[in-house]
Formats: C-alpha cells, sequence, structure tokens
C-alpha cells in the first residue's frame, strides 16, 4: 500500500513538473509555432509577481499568485502587441527575439532584485505514511496540473473561441477574409500562454530559491514534452509527460539522478526518430483507422 | 587619414597607460558577479576593495598602490578561462585572485601555473590542491569536516547519508565524509549525486526516508540545488542536517523563510553573526570591528559572508608577502609566502602553511535552530590543514602542481 503510494507520489511529482513545465508553451510553441526561448522568463515573471507582490503587500498566498498570473499575462500582451506580432510565421527569427527577450528579461530581474530574493514558505502541511512522509502540496500540484490541461484542451478543443484560434493559427488569410479578427484571436491565444507559464511560475515560486534563473529550470523540461507531444499539444501532452516522467521516474529509482537525466534525453531522442509527430500524431492516427 | 589619427591616438593613450602600470601593482580578480553562484560571490568582490582601499590608504605596498583589474566571470567556466589569458598577457596584472566552484577553480589554474602566475583561491573546498603557485586561503575538509562529522555523529547518531552536487568538489567532499565516518565507527547508509540542474527533489527525499539516517549530509550548490530545503522541509523529513556549504556561503538561512533550514549544523571560519552570538573576547571584537568597515563602505551588503574573509585575508597576504621579498616577482613572493606569513583576520589568526599553501582556520559550528535564529554551540581553535603536509605535499621543498584526495594521495 505505501510502496503503491509512494510509486504514485514519485511519478505524480514528476508529471506534473512536466505537465506545468510544457503548458503555457504548449499554447506558444505547440499550437502558434513561436519558437519560444523567453518561456522560462515568463514563468520567472510568474514566480517574481507572486513572491514579490506576496511580501511587500502582504497578501495571501493565493491572492499573490492570482497577482503573478495577472501580471505575466500583462507581460505577455505587451511583449506581443511590440515584438512578437512581427513574428507571426517567422519561426526562426523568432528564436532570435525570443532569445534576446529572455537575456534582457533575467538580467532585468538581476539588476532589480539582486541575486536572490526571500522565498515564501511552502503552504499546507505534510502527512506521513509509515516510514515515508509527503509534501500536501506537491499532491496538490499533481492534482492541479491535470485539471489545468484539462481546462485548456476544453477551452481549444470545445469552444468557439478554440475552433477560431485553431483556425486562424493554421490559416490566417482565409480566417481573415471568413470575418475573424486575426489581430485580436493572435493577441488572446499568446496571452493564454503567457499566464499559464505565469501560473507554473506561481505554483512553483513557494517551493523554490528564488533566483532571476528560476525559470531556466523548466525550459529543457518545456521544450522535450511539447516537442515529444507533437503537433497537436492538447492531446499529446499528458501521454508525453506521463511517459518522460516514467522513464525519469524508474531510472532514478534504480539508478540516480545523473543516470534519471541522461535517460529522459535520450527517450525523446527516439520519440522524434520513430514518432515524429509525436504522441498527438500517432494518438490521432490510430483514431483516424 | 582618419584611420591614422586613431592609431595614433589609440597608441598615445597605451603609451601612457602603460606608464601609469607601472606605478601601481596589478591585481587580477575574477569572480562571478552574476549567474549561479553570484549570491555567495559579491561579497566576496567587496571584501577585495575593502582590503585594497585599507592598504592604498595606508601607503599602499613598497610605496605602490594596489590597482584592482576586475572581470566577471559570469559563473562560466569558460569565461574564467578567457579572462584568465586576458589578465596575463594583456593586462599583465602581478597576480590572481578568484573563483567559487572548484570546477572554475581547476579550469584556470592550469593556465596560472603555465604562465607562473601567482594565483589565490579563496573559498572552502574539497582540499587537496598542492601548487607551488597557487595559494588557498579558505577552508578545506580536514578542517570543516574533522570537526564537524564527528560532533554530529556523536550526537545524533552513527548512520550518515550524503547528497551531493555532481561535480569535482561534490564528489570530492563526500568521499571526505565517507573516510571521517568509517574513522569514526559510523555507517554510511547511503549516498546519492545530484546534478546541478536538477531543482525537484521529491523522489531524493523519498530515498533518503526509506534509509533512515541519523544525519544527512548535504553538499549541494547553488541556486537550483538549493531548492532541496524548502522541499524537504515541506515534505517534513526532519533529519539534522550537516554541511560545509551553506550559511556561511550563501546565506541560506537568512534567505529563505523558515522552517527549510531548521536544525542544519555547519562548519565555518567566519559569518557575521560571529560577534552578535559570541557577546565578548577576541572573536566578537575582531568580527564587530570588521563589520563595522565593511558596512562603511558597502552599507546595503545583504550579507557579510565567510568567503568574504577569505578574500580580505588573501589581498593581505599578498601585501605582506611582497612587502617581505621586495618585489613582485611571482617566486619571490612565493618564498615569503613560504616563511610563515600571519593575517590578524575577521576571525582571528590565519597563517599559511608552508607545506600545503593553505591557511590555518579558527573553525565556528554553526546551528540553524527555530526561526533560522543562529547559535553556535562550539568553537575549534587553529585547526590546522594538516592532511596534504601529513601526506607528502611539501611545496616549500618539493614543487608539485597537483590535486589530491583521500584515495589519490600524494605519492612519497
Amino acid at each position: 500500500m505505501v510502496f503503491l503510494f509512494n510509486i504514485f507520489y514519485q511519478f505524480g511529482d514528476s508529471l506534473a513538473f512536466l505537465l506545468l513545465a510544457a503548458i503555457g508553451l504548449a499554447v506558444i510553441f505547440g499550437m502558434m509555432k513561436i519558437i519560444n526561448l523567453a518561456h522560462g522568463e515568463f514563468i520567472t515573471v510568474g514566480a517574481y509577481g507572486t513572491v514579490v507582490s506576496g511580501k511587500v503587500l502582504n497578501l495571501p498566498l493565493p491572492i499573490a499568485m492570482a497577482f503573478g498570473v495577472l501580471i505575466t499575462i500583462i507581460f505577455g500582451l505587451i511583449l506581443e502587441k511590440f515584438i512578437i506580432r512581427y513574428l507571426y510565421g517567422r519561426p526562426l527569427d523568432s528564436v532570435v527575439a525570443t532569445w534576446g527577450i529572455s537575456l534582457i528579461v533575467s538580467q532585468s530581474f538581476l539588476v532589480i532584485f539582486g541575486p536572490s530574493y526571500e522565498g515564501l514558505q511552502t503552504p499546507m502541511g505534510n502527512f506521513q505514511l509509515g516510514e515515508f512522509s509527503y509534501s500536501e502540496y506537491r499532491i496538490f500540484l499533481i492534482f492541479f496540473a491535470l485539471f489545468l490541461l484539462m481546462l485548456l484542451y476544453y477551452l481549444f478543443m470545445k469552444t468557439s473561441f478554440g475552433t477560431l484560434a485553431r483556425a486562424t493559427i493554421e490559416n490566417p488569410s482565409i480566417s481573415s477574409s471568413m470575418g475573424v479578427d486575426v489581430k485580436n484571436i493572435y493577441t488572446t491565444t499568446f496571452a493564454i500562454g503567457a499566464g499559464l507559464a505565469g501560473v507554473t511560475g506561481a505554483l512553483y515560486a513557494p517551493t523554490m530559491t528564488i533566483v532571476p534563473s528560476i525559470g531556466q529550470a523548466f525550459i529543457v523540461s518545456a521544450f522535450i514534452t511539447v516537442v515529444t507531444a507533437g503537433a497537436s499539444p492538447f492531446i499529446g501532452l499528458v501521454p508525453a509527460a506521463a511517459f518522460l516522467g516514467t522513464v525519469q521516474t524508474t531510472v532514478t529509482f534504480f539508478f540516480k539522478s545523473t543516470i534519471g537525466l541522461i535517460a529522459i534525453l535520450c527517450a525523446v531522442i527516439l520519440i522524434i526518430r520513430y514518432l515524429p509527430n509525436g504522441f498527438s500524431g500517432l494518438i490521432l492516427k490510430k483514431k483516424s483507422k | 587619414m582618419k584611420k591614422i589619427l586613431i592609431f595614433l591616438l589609440s597608441s598615445f593613450f597605451m603609451f601612457f597607460s602603460n606608464l601609469q602600470a607601472a606605478d601601481t601593482i596589478k591585481l587580477g580578480i575574477l569572480e562571478d558577479e552574476t549567474g549561479n553562484f553570484a549570491i555567495a560571490v559579491v561579497p566576496k568582490i567587496h571584501a577585495y576593495e575593502l582590503a585594497v582601499k585599507e592598504i592604498n590608504a595606508n601607503g599602499g605596498v613598497l610605496g605602490k598602490q594596489l590597482e584592482i583589474v576586475r572581470y566577471d566571470t559570469q559563473s562560466d567556466n569558460r569565461r574564467f578561462q578567457e579572462f584568465a589569458r586576458r589578465l596575463i598577457k594583456k593586462d599583465k596584472v602581478d597576480v590572481v585572485f578568484g573563483a567559487f566552484s572548484s570546477a572554475s577553480r581547476e579550469s584556470i589554474r592550469g593556465i596560472m601555473e603555465k604562465n607562473k602566475m601567482l594565483y589565490f583561491y579563496n573559498n572552502q573546498y574539497e582540499g587537496g590542491v598542492c601548487s607551488k603557485t597557487t595559494f588557498m586561503t579558505g577552508a578545506v575538509p580536514e578542517q570543516q569536516f574533522s570537526t564537524l562529522v564527528p560532533w554530529m555523529m556523536e550526537k545524533y547518531g552513527k548512520n550518515v547519508y550524503t547528497i551531493a552536487a555532481d561535480y569535482n568538489f561534490g564528489q570530492i567532499s563526500a568521499e571526505w565524509v565517507r573516510q571521517i565516518v568509517k574513522e569514526a565507527g559510523g555507517t554510511m547508509v547511503g549516498e546519492e549525486f545530484i546534478p546541478l540542474d536538477v531543482s525537484q527533489y521529491s523522489q531524493t527525499i523519498q530515498k533518503i526516508q526509506k534509509a533512515k539516517p541519523d544525519v544527512l549530509m548535504t553538499l549541494l550548490v547553488g541556486a537550483k540545488q538549493a531548492s532541496f530545503y524548502e522541499q524537504q522541509a515541506s515534505a517534513g523529513l526532519g533529519i539534522p542536517m550537516a554541511t560545509s556549504i551553506n550559511v556561511g556561503q550563501a546565506y541560506e538561512h537568512r534567505r529563505f523563510a523558515p522552517p527549510a533550514l531548521e536544525n542544519m549544523y555547519v562548519t565555518v571560519n567566519y559569518i557575521q553573526e560571529v560577534h552578535e552570538v559570541i557577546k565578548s573576547g577576541e572573536f566578537h571584537d575582531k568580527s564587530k570591528d570588521y563589520v563595522k568597515r565593511f558596512r562603511a563602505l558597502y552599507p546595503n551588503e545583504p550579507y557579510i559572508n565567510m568567503e568574504s574573509a577569505n578574500a580580505y585575508n588573501a589581498i593581505y597576504m599578498y601585501a605582506k608577502a611582497v612587502e617581505k621579498a621586495g618585489t613582485t616577482d611571482t617566486m619571490k613572493v612565493v618564498s615569503a609566502l613560504e616563511s610563515g606569513i600571519t593575517q590578524d583576520g575577521p576571525s582571528g589568526v590565519v597563517t599559511m602553511d608552508p607545506k600545503s599553501h593553505h591557511g590555518s582556520h579558527t573553525i565556528f559550528l554553526v546551528r540553524v535552530g527555530k526561526g533560522h535564529t543562529v547559535t553556535i554551540p562550539k568553537i575549534w581553535k587553529d585547526i590546522q590543514p594538516y592532511w596534504l603536509g601529513d601526506n607528502g605535499c611539501d611545496l616549500a621543498n618539493k614543487a608539485d602542481y597537483s590535486q589530491y584526495t583521500p584515495s589519490n594521495p600524494p605519492k612519497n
């Protein structure tokens, strides 16, 4: 029983991290095809927004988190309006531009807030099961990550906004001629992606050291999860994160963290070699049969 | 025409800057002002500046002013190598101070040795560097671990678990812990090496719980690995932790919300709380005086850490040695440093060991308690860096340029 729960906890923890790392990028890169190297900095903005507003305004944690997300959305909107807007359909240029943005943002945080900022305490408590004890907040993160993904799936697959957004990104000129406000759709979709990265930053802020490079802890996991998820990220994200999480926890369990990290990267190489369309490609192919 | 003018002007300036250079002693400094290690390193940089200002205000060394040539190495080993070469070839400095991580030290030590450049590494580290032109002012394992580990085992029990950063510092430090635990009759119940990029620790925490240690040695490095402490507290791990690196370098007890570091023990050769915890006597007075002078120059320094004291001592030791040698010639200054130079620093007298080129230290055992308040349950006075010397490293009589470990000691 305890053994099974341990497996659930370790696997779930890894799954939650991969899902939350990737969720904002799934919209901006997976859907909109902007290779956003500043994804980590969006997470940084969310984390700092949460911690700084929590400390300075003395807000309770959930409100501080909402504040952090809001700041990230505003940050995303400003970037979209002045820079990203001109890069749709130019993936290689977006790499250079977002890389520049990421450098500017992380250095600005260093200049403004210094090399580190006092952290928050992890909310909720812990509980004991046999000889093990567990953080309740970590378990909350697992369920919240899954809930967030379901919400996102619903938004982009079941609502009329979602249909318009997918249509716009598939073919902007036809959508535009059909009377869709293309600019507006792009801006909103980008803001949602930024906001989701902000959610990740806000959620992990109380569990990590608050430094200007905090977002970089997520960026590799984010890209490998979105890439393995494939062309339709909302379908592929959960199986991709589940697969990578399983590889990592199993290998780390039997060997050590270093080998776990190597294993996850090898797994990604195998996936893009044998499943070039990722997990969503596999699922959609089965469906169409 | 324009090009010729620019050439003339620039050679004119170069001529004058070279002239000026002859009047100063140039100290090259390579430290990570930004990047992963910046938190712990910025106080070091300020301590160099403080020592240089004080020495210059007292008339300099050999009648010359000290001049700092400093580059931000950005916690990046390639920058270290690039700037090390620049300091030697272009800036023509007389001595180099710097490096935080052992990886960065090893990335430049070879360059220093090849160019016969005097080099001071001013950081606690995994020990074992036996090099004719290199001097170490920070604490080493025989100073930090052979005090800390037996004390912890006596107080809490004999089963020890180590988690360590997966590079030369962590690997060799863990080897030291293994050896000291064995010598003290304890058992290693587990050991895990963690890559510097890892920031999530649920699995590590469960592995530790399964092994049920009495003492947890945490040899974690950098901002990402520091996330372990918050995560172990929120999981309710509750095992006393012991380390040689936290608190004394990146002041985690001030930066993290309690109870992340509660019940952690650290051996340091200095921290700014020394005079707040110890109410009177030599250590109180020296620490208070140092903090006062430091704050006069840098009033907004968040924390004055142990590496700042090591950096401060290094500049003074160099200045004394140059004064004694009467020149900045590397080998002559090395001989002067090997004559048993002492420096009365922020935590008392530090003596340079001629055999190993390491400094002696006062070691304070720091405990982080409830609400992250600091106490000092034990002080070991004048702990010598004995290991290299005992094992055959004798730099004053025999040049060497190697790093040794307990499993790979110097060959006699």
